[in-house]
């Protein structure tokens, strides 16, 4: 059997031209997609079972056990952390939603160690945004800052941006102009028009220059920001300036360097004042497929975006304070549930130190480092692939993930659900 | 040598990402980039190893000139190694410095430690 035009659960391009040939519940073959999506799609080994740590040894248990003791560990928490959610649809994140609120928990996602500074500048600013597909078809000038989708997002360039043909862009590539920021060279700006190379960590000021010399202002921008001299950049914003549809696209080269969100909060700031000339928007390179589904999901349900504590009586948002690492540097959480994400592999040693103190529940299809810290292991249904569910690509646009393949095990849904009620019980037991 | 870090993403770490247990993780995220030029005046060769020292830890990874990268500039495919010399600090914001890290860089012969290697003895651990 081959399903066409599947979603690709990779990243947030969410590329919905995948087709899957698939024999016997198994996928063979997977075209289309790109190196990151069909090595996720045609699938790795699995943790074959449930298991709960004992005397130091993971040792397999039935999937009831493993609920059970979960469940126990969030019970007695005084704060844990439900952080992840990033690999995993919208209906587990609702369900993840109500047993942090349940148990009186923060929830976080794996947003804070990627784009939570652009969450929080767009918080700040908001977003001159549009759709993929608007960016396909009108896009005549786009600038890549800080992001390298050659290697992160495989087929953006040729399915939304740079060397896509589109309605009012029909000589696709040659049609348009490409702009790299960077302080590296890197795959993507080999397919540049204009690279440019600026220090480590003067995204801020390099910025603050360009909407100097965009506003008319350049007599105040000095000889050389950060390392590029005036006359590169008056020829960049002249570039920006000639745009009739330009966008900007932008990665965690801003997010995790010095000055993290007001990088951000500054890119708006210019392209606000780039749209009293033209019309320009930009938007976050989203990694995983779901982490803006987990942003959407949290900010419906509880007013904010990510890293929401729901210990006190009303949701509260503070990241410095909520968010995963630093609960973890502050030893201010007791336990921790890791779903769809791998928080041992993505969090500096420091807090993977702390984690690996605390007791730790993982929900994940496969092993990794996580495992290695973890007490209770609950293997999953891969979402995306064995299970359907609602994603929004990095854009904000909903999409309705299809099941492909059958699977014995639960999804991230189910075992939520399992987990809530041996809460309950176990609540309604200790109440008794 | 004083060096600044960077770290992110790339094919090989994004192919293996949801397999990191595997050999193929290993070699794709324990590698340190470098410019030519630094390459050369540590004295690197073919077998050699590059130690990479902080205030946050160290790791050792193997090296491999990148023609992108300006001198005293290094880039680590984000994973677990890099993630040793990343400090906690989130600045208020949530979020770490995963970029713009001051790194030492020196030669070494010491071998790359395997992903349970890096783990080993982490589980409640005390100190």
């Amino acid at each position: 059997m081959i399903v066409e035009d599947a979603i690709c659960s990779f990243c947030g391009c969410l590329c919905d031209d995948i087709n899957v040939e698939v024999e016997e519940s198994k996928i063979k073959r997977v075209k289309h997609a790109c190196r990151l999506g069909s090595s996720k799609i045609l699938g790795h080994s699995r943790i074959k079972a449930p298991m709960i740590r004992r005397d130091g040894e993971l040792m397999e248990v039935s999937y009831q056990e493993a609920y059970d003791r979960a469940a126990e560990i969030l019970l007695h928490a005084q704060k844990p952390l439900l952080y992840g959610w990033a690999s995993t649809v919208c209906e587990a994140q609702k369900k993840g939603i109500l047993l942090a609120e349940e148990v009186g928990g923060v929830l976080d996602s794996t947003a804070t160690v990627c784009h939570g500074p652009s969450v929080i500048g767009i918080e700040e600013k908001g977003l001159p945004g549009a759709t993929l597909g608007q960016v396909k078809n009108r896009a005549d000038t786009i600038v890549f800052w800080g992001c390298n989708p050659a290697e992160a997002h495989p087929r953006h360039s040729l399915r939304y941006s740079s060397n896509v043909c589109g309605r009012f862009t029909p000589e696709g590539r040659e049609g348009r102009k490409i702009i790299v920021v960077d302080v590296r060279e890197t795959r993507t700006s080999k397919n540049a028009d204009e690279t440019v190379i600026i220090q480590p960590g003067t995204d801020y000021e390099v910025i603050s220059a360009l909407r100097m010399l965009v506003v008319g202002k350049g007599d105040v921008v000095p000889d050389e920001v950060g390392g590029v001299p005036k006359a590169e950049l008056d020829g960049l914003a002249k570039m920006l300036l000639a745009a009739r549809f330009g966008t900007v696209f932008f990665g965690l080269g801003i997010t995790h360097s010095r000055g993290r969100y007001k990088n951000i909060d500054n890119a708006l700031s210019l392209v606000a004042e780039l749209n009293s000339h033209t019309k320009f928007v930009i938007m976050p390179m989203r990694g995983h497929y779901n982490v803006g589904g987990i942003g959407q999901a949290l900010a419906w349900s509880s007013g904010f975006p990510m890293s929401v504590d729901f210990t006190r009586n009303a949701p509260y948002f503070n990241p410095g304070e909520t968010a995963a690492c630093d609960l973890l540097a502050k030893a201010d959480t007791d336990a921790a549930l890791i779903i769809a994400a791998d928080a041992a592999s993505n969090f500096p040693r420091a807090a993977v130190k702390a984690l690996a103190k605390i007791p730790v529940i993982q929900i994940d299809p496969y092993e990794n480092p996580t495992t290695l810290i973890a007490e209770v292991v609950i293997p999953s249904a891969i979402a995306g692939i064995e299970v359907a569910g609602t994603a929004y690509r990095m854009d904000g646009l909903a999409l309705r993930m299809r099941k492909l393949v059958d699977t014995s095990y639960p999804s991230d849904e189910e075992i939520l659900s399992h987990i809530l009620e041996s809460v309950r019980r176990m609540r309604a037991g200790e109440g008794a | 040598m004083k060096a600044i870090m960077i770290s992110g993403r790339t094919l090989a770490q994004g192919a293996g990402c949801e397999c990191k247990m595997s050999p193929d993780f290993l070699k794709a995220v324990s590698v340190c980039h470098l410019s030519r030029e630094d390459y050369s005046s540590l004295g690197l060769s073919e077998g050699k190893n590059v130690l990479l020292k902080n205030d946050f830890g160290q790791a050792v990874l193997t090296p491999k000139v990148d023609a992108g990268l300006r001198q005293g500039m290094v880039f680590i495919p984000m994973g677990p190694w890099a993630n040793v010399l990343v400090g906690p600090d989130t600045g208020g914001c949530g979020t770490p410095h995963f970029k713009g890290v001051e790194v030492d860089v020196d030669a070494t012969d010491a071998p790359v430690r395997n992903i349970r290697d890096l783990f080993r003895g982490l589980w409640r651990a005390t100190a």
